[in-house]
C-alpha cells in the first residue's frame, strides 16, 4: 500500500491538536515551537500531495479508504482531484502563517493553538473527503473550534455576538446539508455514503434532485457567505482573532463552497441546473452589495470583511455557471481569494497590534514604519483589484467570461441579461479599487498622527516570514497561473463530465 | 403460546442479577462492620461489584442462538435486553464511583444497597416480557430510585424532591396498572408475546386499544419524562443529590425507552393500534425536543439545565423510535445506540458538575465563570461533555444523531427531520452559552483551583475516552445496537 499521505495530512494536525493539550501550560514558548514546526510539517505534506498529483492522468488520485462503519454504508475515503488540490495545499499556507502570525498570543495559548490544528484537521477532511459521512463529519468538527476561538481571544466588543452567530449560522446550514445528503442516502436505496458510488450509480428523479439541491446548495453555501446568508461573515471576521479571522476567510468560506459544488452540483445535477440562474442572480448581488458596503466601512476590517463576501460572491458566481470557464474561474479564485485575504488580515492584525485602532481615519503614514506590511498590503489590493499579472485577473476574467456565456446553455428567465451580470460584476472591481486606493492612500501614506507614531514598533520574523510566504504564492499564480490551471481544468473536466456538457 | 419449561440453566441468564444481591448484602454488612475512613471502599466495593456482574454476564449471560422466552415466558433472553443491562451496569458503576466523595452519602452502605437495587429492577425492565414482572420491575426501579432520591433527610430539597418524585411516579404508576389490567382483561394473557396474538385476532375495538395504550404512555412517558409527563424532571433533578440525578438522567430513562420498545413493539403494534397511537407519539417526540431545549435556554441552574436538556434527548430518541414502521431494525438500533452515547456523556456532564460543586458549592451556571482558568482540564472534560450533548464530532452524540437523522429519513418523515435540525441548533445555543462562561468569563478573584481525587480522574478518563470513541471508533458498539435489534424482532 501506498504512503496514505492524505489520511496523514488530515489526521497529523489533529494528533497535534490533541497532544497540544496535555503540555504544560505555562511554557508558551515550547508550545509556539511545536505548533510551528508541527505546521511546517503540514506544509510540507500539502505541497508534497499538490506536486505528487498527476495532472495528466487526472480524475481523482491518492484514494485512501477504510469501512468505518459498514453495517450503514459508512467509509472512510479520502482523495483529491483538481478541485480540491489546490485547497490542500491553501490550507497548508494558511495554517502555517497562521500560526507565525499568532506568535503574539500571550492568553491561553496551548488552547489556541490546540484548536487551531483540530480546525485544520476539519477543513483538511472536508477537502479530501469522498465519502459523505466523513464529510460532514470533518466539516462540524471545522465549525466548532471557531466559536471558542473567536469567543476566547477575538475582539471584545463583539466577539460574544459574533462567535454565537457565526457557529448558529453554520450549523444550521450544515443539518439541513445532512438532512438533504440523508435524503439522496434514503432515495438512492444504494445504502452508501460513498459519494463515487452515488455518483455512478444513483438515479436521481429530475424532481427529487429539484427538492432536495437546495438543501445542500444553501446549507454549504451559507459557509461561502452567500447573499442572503452572508450576515454572519463580516461580523464573524471583524471579532476573529488575526489568524482565525485568517483561516476563516481564506480557507472556510472555501470549505463551503467547495462543498456545495462536490456535493450538490456533482450528485444534483439537475436540480444545479434548474436552480442556476437563481444561484447566479443571488451571487450577482454578493457582488455588487459587498463592495458597495466595503466601500462605506471605515473600519479595515470590516472593509476586508465585506470585500470578502463579494469576492466569494464571484466564486459562487464562477460555480453557477455550470461551464467550463466559470468553475476554472471559481476555483483560482478560491486559491487567490484564500491567499489575498489571508494576507490582508494579517497585515491588518499587525498594524491593530500597534496601533490599537483599525479605523482608516486615525491611521496614516504606517509605510514609513512599516514598509514591509505596507507592501504585502499593496500587492494584496492589486490582487483584489484584479490587475493583471496578479492572481485575482487570472482568477476573476474566466468568471466574468463563464458568466457571460451561462446563457447559452439554455433558455431560462434571465437568458437575455447575463452578458450585464458580467459587465456589472465586472464594474464592481472598479469600486473595489476604489475602496483599496482609499484605505492604501490614507493608512499608508501621509502623515503619521501622533498618537500612534510611537507605537508602531517593527514586526516580528514570524510575521515578516508569513507575509513572503503569503506574497510568493499570490505572485507565483499571478506571473505563471499555469501551474494551477492546468490541474483545476482536470478537476472542471470531471464537473463537466457529470452536467453532460 | 409455547414456552419453554424451566431448567436450571435459565438461572445463569440472570446471573449478573444474582450477584448483584449479593454485592448488595456485601455492602450492608460492610456497613456495619467498617469504620471510619475505609468506609468510602463501599462505593468502591460497588462500582467493582456492577462491573464484575458486567464481565460475568458477557461471560456467561450473554444470549447465544436465537431469543428464548424463559421462566414462564416473564423474561426474555435476548440481544437488545442485555445491551441494555451492560448500560445500566455501567451506568450504576459511575454513579457508584461519583458518589463515593460525596457527604453525607459516600459513607452510607444502605445508600450504595438502594442504588445496587435500581439497577437489578433495571435489568429486569430490559428484559421483562410479562406484564406482572415488567411491573415488578419499574416498581422496584421507581421505589428504589424515591429512596436515593430523597436520601439526604436533612436537607430540604433532597426530602422535597423524593416527594414531588414519588408522587408524581406512584399516580402515573397506578394509571399504567389500570392500562395493564385492561390489557389482561381484553386478552387474557399478561404475556406480551400472547397478548400481541390475542390483539392480532381484531376482538378489541380501535377507542378501546388506543386507551389502553395512552394509560401505558402515562407511565412510560413519566419515566422518559416526556412530555406532557414530565413536569417532575427540573425539580427532582435539581433538588436530587447530583450523582442521583445523573443515575436517573440517564439510567432510568433508558429503562423507560427499553420497556417502550417492549410494550409498543412487541404487544401492541397491530396494525390498527399503530395507526392510533404513532402519530401520537409522533407529536410527543416534536413536543418533547422542542419544549425541553426552549425551556432550557432560560434556566440559570445548571442541573435545571440538564434536567430540561435531558427531556429534549429524550425527544429526540422517540423521533428515533416512531421511525419504526417504515424501518424497524434501523429503529431499534438507532436508539439502543443513542442511548448508549447519552448515558456515557450525561453521566460525564454531571461528573463535572459534582467536581465543581464540591468546590464552588454552587450550581448556578454564573458561578462557572472562568473555571477554565481555574481547572483547564475539567473545562476540557466539561466542553467535550457539552459538544456531545451537543452534537459535534468527533463525540459520541454526533454519530448518536446522525443515527436517529438517518433513520428519520430513511422512514420519509423529513418534517420530523427538520424539527430535529431547528431543535439541535437550539441546544447547541445553550450549551455554547455555558461554554462561553467557562472559557471567556473572567474568574472571581482568588478563586481556588478544582482538585480532582484519582477515582474521580479514573471515571473522567475513561468516560471522555468513551465519548470519544463512540464518536469515532463506535463500530463495534454500532454493530452491538445492530445485533441486539435484530433479536428484538
Amino acid at each position: 500500500m501506498d504512503f496514505p499521505i492524505l489520511s496523514v495530512i488530515t489526521f497529523f494536525p489533529g494528533i497535534v491538536g490533541a497532544l497540544l493539550f496535555f503540555f504544560p501550560e505555562d511554557n508558551k514558548e515550547q508550545i509556539r515551537w511545536t505548533a510551528l514546526l508541527a505546521s511546517l510539517v503540514t506544509l510540507v505534506l500539502s505541497v508534497m500531495v499538490y506536486f505528487t498529483y498527476d495532472v495528466d492522468l487526472g480524475g481523482y488520485q491518492m484514494v485512501d479508504r477504510f469501512a468505518w462503519i459498514p453495517a450503514v454504508g459508512i467509509n472512510y475515503i479520502v482523495a483529491v482531484d483538481g478541485m480540491s488540490l489546490p485547497m490542500v495545499l491553501l490550507t497548508g499556507i494558511v495554517l502555517t502563517t497562521g500560526v507565525l502570525i499568532s506568535w503574539g498570543i500571550d492568553d491561553r495559548p496551548r488552547e489556541f493553538f490546540a484548536l487551531l490544528f483540530l480546525l485544520a484537521m476539519g477543513v483538511w477532511g472536508v477537502f479530501v473527503a469522498q465519502d459523505m459521512f466523513t464529510l460532514f463529519f470533518f466539516y462540524e468538527v471545522a465549525v466548532f473550534p471557531m466559536y471558542l476561538m473567536i469567543a476566547m481571544w477575538g475582539w471584545k466588543k463583539t466577539r460574544e455576538y459574533a462567535a454565537m452567530k457565526l457557529t448558529l449560522f453554520l450549523v444550521v446550514g450544515s443539518l439541513f446539508a445532512l438532512i438533504g445528503a440523508l435524503a439522496m442516502y434514503a432515495e438512492s436505496g444504494l445504502g452508501t455514503f460513498d459519494m463515487f458510488i452515488i455518483q455512478e450509480q444513483a438515479v436521481f428523479s429530475e424532481r427529487f434532485q429539484i427538492i432536495w439541491f437546495p438543501f445542500v446548495f444553501v446549507g454549504f453555501i451559507v459557509l461561502a457567505g452567500m447573499f442572503p446568508f452572508h450576515n454572519w461573515s463580516p461580523v464573524g471576521h471583524v471579532a476573529a482573532p488575526t489568524a482565525v479571522s485568517m483561516f476563516h476567510a481564506g480557507v472556510l468560506m472555501k470549505l463551503g463552497a467547495y462543498a456545495a459544488l462536490r456535493v450538490g452540483v456533482v450528485l444534483l445535477p439537475e436540480g444545479a441546473k434548474f436552480w442556476m440562474p437563481y444561484i447566479v442572480i443571488a451571487a450577482f448581488i454578493n457582488v455588487v452589495y459587498g463592495s458597495l458596503i466595503a466601500m462605506t466601512r471605515k473600519d479595515l476590517k470590516y472593509m476586508i470583511g465585506y470585500s470578502s463576501v463579494s469576492h466569494m460572491g464571484l466564486v459562487v458566481l464562477g460555480l453557477a455557471t455550470l461551464n467550463e470557464l466559470g468553475l476554472t474561474g471559481a476555483g483560482l479564485q478560491m486559491f487567490s481569494h484564500g491567499a489575498m485575504t489571508a494576507l490582508f488580515f494579517s497585515c491588518i492584525g499587525m498594524v491593530y497590534d500597534r496601533a490599537h485602532t483599525r479605523m482608516i481615519p486615525e491611521l496614516g503614514g504606517v509605510m514609513k514604519k512599516l514598509p514591509m506590511v505596507g507592501v504585502a498590503f499593496i500587492i494584496g489590493g492589486l490582487v483584489s483589484m484584479g490587475m493583471p499579472l496578479f492572481s485575482g485577473f487570472v482568477a476573476e476574467l474566466p468568471i466574468f467570461m463563464g458568466a457571460w456565456r451561462a446563457g447559452v446553455q439554455g433558455p431560462d428567465f434571465i437568458a437575455n441579461y447575463y452578458a450585464w451580470i458580467a459587465i456589472i460584476s465586472a464594474l464592481a472591481i472598479v469600486i473595489t479599487a476604489a475602496y483599496i486606493i482609499r484605505a492604501v492612500g490614507s493608512v499608508f501614506f501621509g502623515e503619521i498622527p501622533e498618537k500612534i507614531e510611537a507605537d508602531l514598533t517593527p514586526i516580528r520574523w514570524q510575521d515578516r516570514t508569513a507575509i513572503v510566504i503569503l506574497v510568493v504564492s499570490l505572485l507565483a499564480l499571478g506571473f505563471y497561473p499555469a501551474w494551477m490551471d492546468t490541474v483545476i481544468k482536470t478537476g472542471v473536466d470531471s464537473v463537466m463530465a457529470v452536467l453532460g456538457a | 403460546m409455547d414456552f419453554t419449561s424451566f431448567e436450571a440453566a435459565h438461572f445463569l441468564v440472570i446471573l449478573p442479577e444474582i450477584i448483584l444481591v449479593g454485592i448488595a448484602a456485601l455492602v450492608m454488612t460492610m456497613d456495619v462492620v467498617q469504620k471510619g475512613e475505609s468506609r468510602r471502599m463501599m462505593g468502591y466495593v460497588t462500582a467493582l461489584g456492577f462491573l464484575a456482574a458486567l464481565l460475568i454476564g458477557i461471560a456467561v449471560a450473554a444470549p447465544s442462538g436465537d431469543p428464548k422466552l424463559l421462566f414462564g415466558g416473564t423474561i426474555r433472553s435476548d440481544m437488545l435486553g442485555f445491551v441494555f443491562r451492560a448500560m445500566f451496569l455501567v451506568a450504576g458503576a459511575v454513579t457508584a464511583v461519583l458518589t463515593s466523595d460525596v457527604k453525607g452519602l459516600g459513607k452510607r452502605g444502605d445508600f450504595f444497597a438502594v442504588l445496587i437495587a435500581t439497577v437489578i429492577g433495571m435489568n429486569f425492565m430490559a428484559i421483562a416480557t410479562d406484564l406482572i414482572m415488567l411491573y415488578l420491575a419499574m416498581e422496584t426501579t421507581s421505589i428504589s430510585a424515591y429512596a436515593l432520591t430523597g436520601f439526604l433527610l436533612n436537607n430540604d430539597r433532597s426530602a422535597e424532591s423524593g416527594l414531588k418524585y414519588f408522587l408524581f411516579g406512584a399516580v402515573t404508576s397506578t394509571v399504567m396498572l389500570f392500562g395493564f389490567s385492561l390489557l389482561y382483561g381484553l386478552t387474557g394473557h399478561t404475556n406480551l408475546y400472547g397478548i400481541a396474538e390475542a390483539l392480532s385476532a381484531g376482538n378489541v375495538s380501535f377507542v378501546m386499544l388506543i386507551g389502553i395504550a395512552i394509560m401505558i404512555l402515562v407511565g412510560i412517558g413519566f419515566k422518559l419524562s416526556a412530555f406532557p409527563f414530565h413536569f417532575w424532571t427540573p425539580d427532582v433533578y435539581e433538588g436530587a443529590p447530583t450523582p442521583i440525578t445523573a443515575f436517573i438522567s440517564t439510567a432510568s430513562k433508558t429503562a423507560g425507552f427499553i420497556v417502550l420498545l417492549r410494550v409498543f413493539i412487541v404487544a401492541l403494534s397491530t396494525s390498527s393500534g399503530v395507526a392510533g397511537w404513532l402519530p401520537l407519539i409522533m407529536a410527543i417526540a416534536a413536543v418533547t425536543t422542542t419544549l425541553g431545549n426552549l425551556v432550557a435556554l432560560a434556566q440559570t441552574n445548571i442541573k435545571r439545565l440538564l434536567a430540561y436538556s435531558s427531556i429534549a434527548h429524550a425527544g429526540y430518541t422517540l423521533m428515533a423510535f416512531v421511525a419504526f414502521q417504515q424501518a424497524p431494525e434501523e429503529s431499534v438500533s438507532a436508539v439502543t445506540f443513542y442511548l448508549m452515547t447519552y448515558i456515557l456523556t450525561n453521566l460525564l456532564a454531571f461528573a463535572v458538575v459534582i467536581l465543581f460543586a464540591k468546590v464552588a458549592g454552587s450550581d448556578e451556571i454564573a458561578d462557572y465563570a472562568g473555571m477554565s482558568r481555574r481547572s483547564p482540564n475539567l473545562a476540557l472534560v466539561m466542553l467535550i461533555a457539552f459538544l456531545s450533548l451537543a452534537g459535534i464530532p468527533p463525540l459520541a452524540g454526533f454519530l448518536g444523531k446522525f443515527f436517529i437523522f438517518k433513520v428519520v429519513m430513511d422512514a420519509g418523515l423529513v418534517w420530523l427531520a427538520i424539527v430535529g435540525a431547528l431543535n439541535a441548533l437550539v441546544a447547541l445555543y445553550y450549551y455554547l452559552v455555558v461554554m462561553k462562561v467557562v472559557y471567556v468569563d473572567p474568574a472571581p478573584e482568588g478563586a481556588p483551583r478544582i482538585p480532582i481525587a484519582t477515582p474521580y480522574r479514573i471515571v473522567l478518563a475513561v468516560l471522555t475516552v468513551g465519548v470519544i470513541v463512540l464518536g469515532t471508533a463506535a463500530t463495534p458498539f454500532y454493530n452491538w445496537a445492530i445485533a441486539g435489534a435484530s433479536s428484538f424482532f
